[in-house]
C-alpha cells in the first residue's frame, strides 16, 4: 500500500491465471471450470460471464476472493468487480466497458463495506502476460490497483 | 479421591448449566418482524437454494459441514480465507422464473459473541439481473437463532438430522433497523441506494452435511421514485 501524490491510498492486488481461478461461468466454456459445473441453460443467462478468483496482495499472499462479471445488454456492456477481503470488508466496482489504449480499464467504487464503507475512488484492471518463459509459469496475471480516499472528518 | 470426583462433577454440572443458560438465555431475544415485511414500497424478491448441490458452484475450506460443489472446485484453504465461503447460484423471482444470477461471499465475523446470541457472518451479495442491471448488498448476518433452533436439535438427534419448518431473517445490519445496505451498480438500478433483507427457510438439515432442504430469499426495497413497472421487474405480492 502506498499514498498517491494527490491523496488517497493505492493498494495493489493481483490474480494469477490460471492458478487462482475458481470458476469461469459461461455458456461457451468447454470443458467447464470447475470440472462438473453446469452453467444454467436459461436463455436469460447466455450473455453473462462470471469468474471467481482468489485475490493476492503485493506480497503474493492470498488475502481474499473476488468475482468479475461481464454481461452484454443490448448495446451496453457491463463489467463489475466485487473484491471480498475477510476482516477488512468488500468493494464493488463498476468498470468502464472500453479499456484505454494502454489496455487498462478503469472503474468507479460504487459501494464498500466495513473499512471501505466511507471511501470513494477508483480501481483499474490490467492483463499482464507472463514473459518469464519459465515452463511452470502462469499465463499471466490480472493486476488490480485501487486508489481510495476516505471522507474528511469534521473538525 | 472424593475431592477430584467432586471437582469433576462440579465442572460438568457447571458446564451443563452454562450451555443451557446460553441456549435459553432470557437476555437473547428473538428479533421481531422485519421492517421490509410491512413496507409500503415495492419490494423485489429473489429466491435461491442454499443447498450446495443446487448451486452452480459452492466452495469453502473443504473441511466445513457444507461440502464444496462440484467436488473438484478450488477450495479456499489459505489462512486468510479459511473462514470464507463463495456461492454462485441462480436467482428466481417471486413467480419462480429465472431472474438472474447471484454471487455471495461470506466470512465468519470476529465480532461473534455467543454469550450475547451473536453468531455473526459478514457477507456480500452481487446480483446481476439481465435487462435490469446489477446490485451489491452488504450485510451482517446473525445465525444464532438458526443454530439454536435447527443446528443444535440436529446434533442432539440420534439420526444426526433435523426436519421441520424454520423461517427466519438472517440480516442483522448494518442498517439501523437490522437491514442490509444495497447499492445499484449498472442498468436500471444504477446509482440507487436501497435496503435489503436476507431470510432463510429450512425444512431439513443434517449435522454432518449441512442444509438438505433449505431456501434463501432476498427482499430488496425499491425507493418509490425508482420503483419499476411489472414488465421491468417482478415484485413481491
Amino acid at each position: 500500500m502506498s499514498v498517491a501524490a494527490n491523496g488517497g491510498n493505492v493498494e495493489a492486488f493481483h490474480v494469477k491465471v490460471p492458478t487462482d481461478r475458481i470458476m469461469i461461468g459461461s455458456p461457451d466454456r468447454q470443458p467447464p471450470l470447475p470440472i462438473g459445473m453446469q452453467w444454467p441453460e436459461d436463455q436469460l443467462l447466455q450473455d453473462v460471464r462470471i469468474e471467481l478468483f482468489k485475490i493476492r496482495n503485493a506480497r503474493d499472499t492470498v488475502v481474499g476472493v473476488a468475482s468479475r462479471t461481464a454481461a452484454t445488454e443490448e448495446s451496453n456492456e457491463i463489467i463489475d468487480w466485487v473484491v471480498h477481503l475477510p476482516a477488512r470488508g468488500s468493494i464493488f466496482v463498476n468498470m468502464t466497458p472500453a479499456p484505454e489504449e494502454s489496455g487498462i480499464r478503469i472503474g468507479e467504487l460504487r459501494a464498500g463495506s466495513r473499512e471501505f464503507a466511507p471511501m470513494s475512488g477508483s480501481m483499474t484492471e490490467r492483463w499482464v502476460p507472463d514473459t518469464s518463459g519459465d515452463e511452470d509459469a502462469p499465463q499471466g496475471h490480472i493486476e488490480l490497483l485501487t486508489n481510495f480516499v476516505g471522507e474528511l472528518d469534521a473538525l | 479421591m472424593k475431592y477430584i470426583i467432586t471437582l469433576v462433577l462440579g465442572a460438568l454440572i457447571g458446564a451443563a448449566i452454562f450451555i443451557v443458560g446460553m441456549i435459553y438465555s432470557p437476555f437473547v431475544a428473538d428479533r421481531g418482524l422485519s421492517p421490509l415485511s410491512v413496507s409500503d414500497s415495492e419490494v423485489l424478491t429473489l429466491n435461491f437454494s442454499i443447498v450446495p448441490a443446487d448451486a452452480i458452484t459452492f466452495t469453502n475450506d473443504g473441511e466445513s459441514r457444507s461440502k464444496p460443489f462440484p467436488e473438484k472446485v478450488l477450495q479456499l484453504w489459505e489462512a486468510p480465507i479459511r473462514l470464507t465461503s463463495a456461492l454462485t447460484t441462480v436467482m428466481y423471482d417471486a413467480r419462480n422464473q429465472t431472474a438472474g444470477i447471484g454471487v455471495k461471499f461470506s466470512s465468519q465475523s470476529e465480532q461473534t459473541r455467543l454469550l450475547r446470541g451473536d453468531a455473526l457472518v459478514d457477507s456480500v451479495w452481487y446480483v446481476y439481473l439481465p435487462g435490469r442491471g446489477s446490485l451489491f448488498m452488504e450485510q451482517s448476518e446473525n445465525y444464532w437463532s438458526f443454530l439454536r433452533d435447527v443446528g443444535l436439535p440436529a446434533h442432539r438427534s440420534s439420526a444426526n438430522s433435523w426436519k421441520g419448518t424454520w423461517l427466519g431473517d438472517m440480516t442483522a445490519g448494518p442498517g439501523a433497523l437490522g437491514t442490509a445496505r444495497v447499492t445499484g451498480g449498472a442498468g436500471l438500478l444504477q446509482g440507487i441506494t436501497m435496503e435489503g433483507l436476507e431470510s432463510l427457510s429450512a425444512q431439513a438439515y443434517s449435522a454432518d452435511d449441512g442444509p438438505i432442504a433449505a431456501d434463501g430469499r432476498l427482499l430488496i426495497e425499491l425507493p418509490a421514485a425508482n420503483a419499476m413497472s411489472e414488465d421491468e421487474i417482478s415484485v413481491a405480492e
